[in-house]
């Protein structure tokens, strides 16, 4: 009993040292061709380099700062865009008048790019934090708006019928019924629209700040620095898997009823 | 078994709530209905049914695919509007049942795979879910169906004869009057099915409810009801009384005989190869 439990606990061990095992063999080959000179240090630093120059960058203050604003901004316009994309994606779910009056002209502007905005929001807001919320919370919007209403809509008729037959009033049909079947369809949304919030994150900044990750890299290209760009891909790297897993254990929380993530 | 089937009946009379009504045929609502019509354009599923089944019969409306009988069974719940005629439960024509008095069983457990097993039957009790001893109620049935051990689980870990005992149990914990039924053991597997319909039988005696049953299986229908009742083209085709004693054994020569003339009249005006 005890044996068995031990050799199911060193095989979980192991699992996670063969996850790790990729990316630490990676930087190690990286590491040893760096010091052989096989990679130019104007190419790519060695890892050792870009350690030294986040701590660098630590000590002064600096990195945190900017990885403070950085985040400050994806949080706030994933807030804003996505709190109206689940309104209005909750709304054209469930009304059909809303959806006649507001989807085909959402669809409209969702075929845009919205980068492509870049252009117009710096003659707009110039490069203060606005622009930078007002692409964050764009980007945001569509997943959220189009997996809401994508969820609401295809929630299970027969459930419905279901509550229906007993007498569910509208808000106990929303809340026990419908919200919860749509759950699944939100975190698609949900997880895809911090992705975009990062890309969109990513290149306004590099394009137009004067603080955050983005315009670290954008600084540190200016004088050649390259450990500190390499570091700033990292970091958005290492805050966007934090995104992902934070989206991925809230999924595993709301959504434990779901077969997909029962434990086996 | 019938021992065990009455013991696990007493024990939960023990745990009744004292509100609850006593079980007894009074129990049940008559159902009146009076030519009921119901047309999807141009095509009409119903030609006008009149019925009248007294409080606490068992009912089974049986009819080839398409013949109108769920359509009935949905004018009944309210699910669809009936193009002419009306119905009514209770003795006096226009009366309104309450909106618990009327329960309905489908083919699919249709249980909301995000609650548990015990909070699936809960929604049975509607708005007195907030009131104290609602989940003793709803353990009590749970109990009755012979899933009180698995309260906590998720509907998706169930068999399927388990889902649709907790659906049985959703319908059952608000003491209805008239419980309707849409072919529940359709799905099921042969061996499922005779232990449902021992256990649909069982809570219909206890219960006291009037209790309607669409259904496809003659057998099922001969074994269970009071009346069997056939619809045909959108018309009641045969009214038949099933005088059997209870309980009736499945397969026995006079539910045999029966089956066959129900049968044998389904089959009367179909042509070879209708229904294939």
């Amino acid at each position: 009993m005890s044996a068995a439990v031990a050799s199911g606990g060193s095989s979980r061990g192991l699992q996670t040292l063969t996850q790790w095992a990729l990316p630490i063999g990676l930087i190690l080959v990286w590491q040893a061709m760096s010091m052989a000179g096989l990679i130019p240090s104007r190419v790519l630093p060695a890892p050792t380099d870009v350690v030294a120059a986040g701590w660098k960058l630590l000590k002064s203050g600096e990195l945190m700062r900017n990885i403070w604003v950085s985040f400050w901004r994806a949080i706030v316009g994933f807030a804003i865009g996505g709190s109206i994309g689940f309104g209005l994606g909750l709304a054209n779910g469930l009304s059909d008048r809303s959806e006649r009056i507001l989807d085909s002209t959402l669809q409209m502007v969702r075929n845009i790019p919205h980068l492509a905005l870049i252009p117009l929001v710096i003659l707009w807001f110039g490069i203060d934090e606005e622009a930078k919320l007002f692409l964050v919370a764009l980007g945001v919007f569509f997943p959220i708006y189009i997996n809401t209403q994508h969820g609401v809509r295809t929630v299970d008729a027969q459930l419905v019928e279901m509550g229906q037959t007993y007498g569910m009033s509208r808000s106990a049909l929303f809340w026990q019924v419908i919200l919860p079947g749509a759950l699944p369809s939100i975190f698609v949304g949900l997880r895809y629209a911090l992705g975009i919030m990062w890309l969109t994150l990513i290149v306004a900044e590099t394009i137009s700040a004067s603080s955050g990750i983005g315009y670290m890299a954008m600084q540190a290209r200016e004088f050649l620095l390259v450990d500190v760009v390499v570091l700033s891909i990292l970091i958005y790297a290492l805050l966007g898997k934090l995104a992902d897993s934070v989206a991925r254990l809230l999924e595993r929380f709301c959504l434990s009823w779901h077969p997909a993530f029962q434990k086996r | 078994m019938v021992v065990q089937a009455l013991r696990r009946v007493d024990v939960v009379k023990n745990f009744e709530p004292p509100a609850a009504a006593p079980a007894s045929p009074a129990n049940g609502l008559a159902v009146n209905i009076r030519g009921l019509r119901k047309s999807f354009g141009d095509h009409e599923v119903l030609a006008g049914i009149d019925l009248h089944i007294p409080a606490g019969e068992f009912v089974a409306i049986v009819g080839r695919s398409g013949c109108g009988k769920s359509t009935l069974l949905r004018l009944l719940l309210g699910l669809d509007q009936p193009t002419a005629g009306s119905f009514w439960f209770g003795d006096r024509e226009g009366e309104v049942a309450d909106n618990r008095a009327v329960r309905v069983m489908f083919q699919e457990p249709r249980l909301l795979p995000w609650a548990r097993v015990l909070a699936n039957v809960e929604v049975g009790l509607g708005n007195d879910r907030k009131l104290p001893g609602a989940r003793d109620r709803a353990l009590a049935t749970l109990r009755e169906v012979g899933l009180e051990d698995r309260r906590n689980e998720w509907p998706s870990v169930l068999s399927g004869g388990q889902r649709q005992r907790v659906a049985l149990a959703r319908a059952l914990v608000s003491q209805p009057r008239v419980l309707a039924f849409d072919e529940p053991l359709g799905a099921l597997d042969a061996l499922t099915r005779i232990s449902m319909q021992k256990l649909l039988e069982r809570v219909w005696r206890d219960q006291g409810f009037t209790a309607i049953m669409v259904t496809h299986d003659v057998a099922e229908a001969v074994t269970l009801a009071d009346r069997v009742i056939m619809i045909e083209d959108g018309r009641i085709a045969l009214d038949l009384q099933i005088d059997l004693p209870r309980p009736r054994e499945r397969g026995s020569a006079d539910v045999a005989a029966l089956e066959g003339l129900i049968l044998r009249d389904l089959f009367r005006n179909s042509k070879a190869g209708d229904d294939a």
